[in-house]
């Protein structure tokens, strides 16, 4: 630390010294008078010269390109925001068009579904009378067979035993004989015959 | 010593002896300095206004920036009043700023290191800021002298005092320049005479010290071209706007 301070002290010791022994030798060139005049003559032409064309010409020119800077960046953040709220505006007429259709497909929708629905009920109905139809008249054909059945089976066993009776024991036997039998003996077990 | 640290301060005749009547305005290496620095800014500013487009290159970039930082500076400290006085004080901080910077490259002459030559700056600069204020205010300017809130008492002592303070601006502004630009441009060359006298041996040491200093004047260039402009405004501030 001690040497430190003594070597920069020396150092500063020397420089100093240099400094006073130039001056002393040659003086501070500054206090010299001889140039004054045409210093201050100089400088007040260059400086002039400067401040004229600066402010004349170059300046105006930097404030100017400044401003039109300036302006062009406000007019073009008007048009953005312009620009912007015009978007804003057709995302929502978007929006309101997407909504009127979804409301419009969907009442096509259920009218396609009633007109659908209707269909099928009238098909249905026609259906189902013709259905009925037939369920009657085939009830009909059953009941008039129902009905036409005995006669018809009297004949049968008329016929059947009138034939057995000549093939077993060789006689003719009279219709209405026969016929007589079977009658009441069917009249008899009608019941058992047609379960009603 | 081997050259004398004060040699780069002379000024010499460049050419032929110029009179006008008995005064001698020779052209001298301070006058090729001022030429030189003011040839410099004007041609940086023409090729940075030449163009003028929207979105600005790197040398029209460096005219905006310069503008708008002392732009910024006046209305900082002297307010919107002193837009008038823009264009000089924007010419001032330019032509003592390229004048110090100048200065740095080796072989150079630093203008700004000559008394004369802030003086006279410095004395416009007082002479101009007292007429506008005595234009802007009349006689009431005398108000800046007499600061409000001090007792009666004190009030002869302190008139007396701000009168001075006021009195030595130029003074104190153009010693403020001169003696900052000679004293960093004394000890380089000084520094820079002991890397000789040291030798290859000993003269390391100086040798790093005149890199540093280099460093440091260049900040110093900068720095004083500033405060000179700064205090400029301030001055034209109290000018403008009476605030005692």
């Amino acid at each position: 630390m001690l040497k430190k301070i003594i070597f920069r002290s020396l150092i500063f010791i020397f420089v100093f010294q240099s400094i006073t022994q130039s001056a002393e030798s040659e003086g501070m060139p500054q206090l010299n008078p001889e140039f004054w005049i045409s210093q201050i003559f100089w400088l007040t032409l260059t400086f002039g010269i400067l401040f004229l064309v600066l402010s004349k010409f170059i300046l105006p020119k930097i404030s100017a390109n400044l401003e039109t800077r300036k302006s062009q960046i406000l007019e073009n953040i008007d048009i953005a925001e312009k620009q912007r709220k015009e978007s804003e505006d057709k995302i929502k007429e978007y929006e309101k068009i997407i909504l009127k259709s979804k409301d419009e497909a969907k009442t096509l929708f259920s009218e396609a579904r009633k007109k659908v629905l209707s269909e099928i009920n009238v098909k249905k109905e026609t259906l189902e009378n013709e259905i009925n139809k037939e369920i009657k008249i085939a009830e009909k054909e059953i009941i008039e067979l129902k009905n036409n059945a005995p006669e018809k089976v009297n004949k049968i066993a008329i016929e059947t035993s009138k034939e057995l009776v000549k093939e077993l024991i060789d006689a003719e036997v009279n219709n209405s004989n026969i016929s007589a039998i079977v009658e009441d003996l069917s009249k008899r077990n009608k019941d058992k015959y047609y379960d009603v | 010593m081997a050259t004398n640290p004060m040699h780069q301060f002379n000024v010499y005749r460049i050419g032929p002896e110029i009179k006008l009547g008995e005064v001698d305005i020779s052209f001298t290496n301070a006058s090729l300095f001022m030429v030189i620095s003011s040839l410099a800014i004007l041609l940086i500013f023409n090729l940075g206004t030449k163009k003028n487009s929207l979105i600005p290159n790197k040398i029209q970039l460096l005219a905006e920036l310069s503008y708008t930082f002392i732009s910024k500076m006046i209305n900082d400290t002297a307010g919107s009043k002193a837009k008038p006085y823009f264009a000089f004080i924007f010419s001032l901080f330019m032509f003592v700023l390229f004048c110090n910077m100048f200065g740095m490259i080796p072989y150079s002459f630093t203008v700004t290191s000559h008394i004369i030559v802030t003086f006279v700056l410095a004395a416009f600069i007082f002479i101009g800021v007292t007429i506008i204020g005595f234009i802007k205010h009349g006689f009431g300017y005398l108000k800046l002298f007499v600061p409000s809130g001090v007792p009666v008492v004190l009030l002869p002592l302190i008139v007396v005092i701000e009168i001075i303070s006021y009195l030595s601006r130029p003074i104190s502004l153009s010693v403020r320049l001169f003696a900052n630009m000679m004293a960093g441009h004394t000890m380089m060359k000084v520094f820079g005479g002991f890397v000789i006298s040291l030798g290859i041996i000993g003269g390391w040491l100086p040798l790093s010290f005149s890199v540093a200093l280099t460093g440091l004047e260049i900040l110093v260039a900068f720095l004083q071209a500033y405060v000179f402009a700064i205090l400029t405004c301030i001055y034209l501030n109290d000018a403008l706007n009476l605030h005692h």
